[in-house]
């Protein structure tokens, strides 16, 4: 029997069985992210084509269509004009095509990012100053209070769209950043609460002593010594939240059209402009993936500390 | 560095009383020990004289000023925890440097402190290091660099050798104690070892169930324990306690004890309760071939230097402190008699030792 393996170690069968799993798991998510990122390179016919077409040639119609409006014109027009300037509007003129002007894309992009991260910032900040009041202090009636920020949860947010609504529109928060930045806070501060308490309940109170005792007031202690050792919990939080903020549609097409639309309810509308137009699409839910994808890949060494920690005593 | 006083201090907690109506002076440069077993308040009137914990009545004066509810950041004390509490995403120097950078010193002059604090505890060729890579000594270290670097009115120590080895604990104690005396300071130090107690303190408050039973030297609370309750705690084992069935009257200079009589210390006080008991040392009392009190070995406990023997005897389970190299077998019949004259009376209504001849 081989005895330099401790017993608690997985044999080799197992291990093999759960590379399988994970290698089949993988494939399975993976697949339709693959196909978005290749219908997002194809050229609008080849995205259409029946059998589909595994290996094509790489164009960046779909890009261009994403970043532009275009109009359709006869060809005795397009021959009149002055050869074009730039390899995108070559690549529209063989379209039959030519540029009127850039999309909404990039303005409804950006307005994701600062709703996104403005949601996200707001819920981990508000969410931690909440968690270590609940952590340290007597509050009244503490249990209650934490099972009511819980309960905010328990449906799902769009339940309330309509009294939102009318009060957005009451407010004139109705289409602004400000007012979808509340409300994504909103959502997403029961999860901050609840995440981080469990967090600051983990760090001793020494340090904040220690601190005190330093000369340092409690608000002063909070931010130079708690914080940097909630940063596991924040980082795990701040993913969450902003997932949430970032993905969330059902409100962004209710409360905003036009100065605060975020890119979820613009890139359907893509659809619209002059039939199935798949590689716009697929380079629209491309260029969305990356920011939430870099944000994860940046704090996953927290996210992996921040699940399994406190399962061991250290 | 400061002179501490307690006054009628007192603290509650919802039902449960941690400290009732205390009064202590802990006096300038003095290394006064607070000790106790766990749950006697100990820690609580440190943490109220830190201002980690207000007090529900009472003062505390910090050099004639009344501290007793300023914020904790308002007393120039520091604090030392059992675990430590280095700030672990901070390396040794930022540790150090954590207080002085509240005080508004400049640059030169915050470095110059913390390479002083450090040379003075020998931790300056690890200021760079991170404290996690630190081991339990040098981490010790490291929090006392902390308390001191900011020359604060008095150091609080809150069990900081709780955690480490028994070795490094005895070279720690002798460190602490090096160190107050070399920087002149006022140290309060809470412990419930009475080991880490007796080597260090100037003064000792034995402190149970919230209240300080005696404050004094080492000796005298060991020697001359006001209760009952010092006189089991201190000592290793403590105190023996026979019962004697007869009123104490002052003067009085003997005592019936079994069909003999016991000469004592003559007593200044007097008792009503007829209830009474015996306190004596086991290092008071020798084993005698004759005209002793008869028992039977029960234990025999080696210790190297010296063995304790478990008697049972009419009296009660008596321990003895005998050399290592007499020979006793468990089981055995012996007899043994009272060495010296230092024994005391403790009056059975109140637990408290009557005044005597010894006492005094």
């Amino acid at each position: 029997m081989d005895t330099s393996r401790s017993p608690l170690e997985a044999t080799g069968f197992s291990r093999k069985l759960a590379a399988t799993i994970i290698i089949v798991y993988m494939i399975v998510t993976l697949i339709p992210i693959t196909w978005m990122v290749a219908t997002s390179f194809k050229s609008v016919d080849s995205a259409i084509s029946y059998p589909p077409e595994v290996f094509f040639e790489p164009s960046l119609e779909g890009y261009v269509n994403l970043f532009t409006n275009r109009s359709r014109q006869p060809k005795d027009y397009l021959d009149s004009l002055p050869p074009p300037d730039t390899w995108y509007e070559e690549l529209v003129r063989s379209r039959e095509m030519v540029i009127t002007g850039p999309s909404k894309f990039l303005p409804r992009y950006s307005n994701s990012l600062i709703i996104g991260f403005g949601a996200t910032f707001f819920s981990v900040f508000l969410g931690s100053l909440a968690a270590y009041a609940l952590s340290r202090f007597k509050v009244p009636l503490k249990d209650d209070l934490l099972f009511f920020i819980l309960s905010t949860r328990m449906f799902p947010p769009i339940a309330v769209a309509v009294p939102i609504f009318i009060m957005y529109r009451k407010l004139g928060l109705g289409d602004t950043h400000v007012g979808m930045i509340i409300l994504y806070t909103v959502v997403n501060l029961s999860l901050s609460v609840w995440l981080l308490k469990g967090f600051m309940d983990e760090i001793p109170r020494e340090y904040e002593e220690a601190a005190m005792i330093d000369g340092y007031s409690r608000m002063q202690a909070f931010f130079k010594v708690v914080l940097p050792q909630a940063t596991t919990g924040i980082a795990a939080t701040a993913i969450f939240c902003m997932i949430f903020s970032w993905n969330e549609y059902a409100f962004a097409v209710l409360l905003t059209q036009f100065n605060a639309q975020t890119a979820p309810p613009f890139i359907p509308t893509i659809i619209g402009e002059g039939g199935l137009d798949w590689p716009a699409i697929g380079a629209g839910t491309t260029l969305f993936l990356i920011p939430v994808m870099i944000f994860t890949v940046v704090l996953r060494k927290h996210l992996l500390r921040g699940i399994t920690f406190g399962a061991v005593r250290k | 560095m400061a002179e501490i006083e307690i006054k009628n201090l007192h603290k509650s907690f919802g039902d449960f009383v941690a400290v009732k109506n205390s009064n202590l002076i802990i006096e300038n440069k003095e290394f006064f020990v607070l000790l106790g077993p766990s749950g006697c308040g100990k820690t609580t009137t440190l943490r109220m004289i830190a201002g980690l914990e207000l007090p529900t009545s009472g003062n505390i004066y910090l050099d004639k000023e009344d501290v007793g509810y300023l914020r904790a950041s308002q007393r120039d004390i520091a604090f030392v925890f059992q675990l430590f509490a280095l700030y672990p995403h901070m390396n040794v120097r930022n540790n150090l440097a954590f207080p002085l950078k509240m005080q508004k010193l400049s640059r030169s002059e915050v470095d110059a402190k913390v390479l002083e604090a450090a040379k003075l505890l020998r931790i300056d060729h690890l200021l760079k290091s991170k404290v996690s890579s630190l081991a339990g000594g040098d981490r010790q270290r490291v929090a006392l660099g902390r308390a001191l670097v900011r020359r604060p009115k008095a150091f609080l120590m809150d069990e900081p050798l709780g955690t480490l080895d028994a070795e490094f604990r005895e070279l720690m104690c002798l460190e602490l104690r090096k160190l107050h005396d070399d920087i002149d300071a006022t140290t309060v130090y809470v412990t419930h070892d009475q080991q880490e107690a007796m080597s260090m303190a100037d003064r000792i408050a034995v402190m149970n169930e919230g209240v300080v039973l005696q404050a004094d030297s080492p000796k005298v609370i060991y020697n001359k324990p006001k209760t009952k309750f010092v006189a089991n705690f201190i000592g290793s084992p403590g105190m023996n306690f026979i019962p004697i069935k007869e009123k104490i009257s002052p003067s009085q200079s003997s005592i019936k004890l079994l069909d003999s009589s016991l000469n004592i210390p003559e007593q200044k006080e007097g008792t009503d309760s007829n209830e009474n008991f015996l306190g004596v040392r086991p290092e008071n009392l020798k084993l005698v071939s004759e005209n002793g009190v008869k028992g039977n070995v029960f234990g025999v406990e080696y210790l190297g230097s010296r063995k304790i023997l478990t008697i049972e005897t009419q009296l009660g389970n008596i321990k003895i402190r005998v050399d290592s190299d007499t020979q006793v077998n468990i089981n055995e019949q012996i007899q043994f008699d009272t060495l010296n004259n230092n024994q005391i009376i403790f009056d059975g209504s109140n637990d408290k030792a009557l005044q005597s001849e010894f006492m005094s």
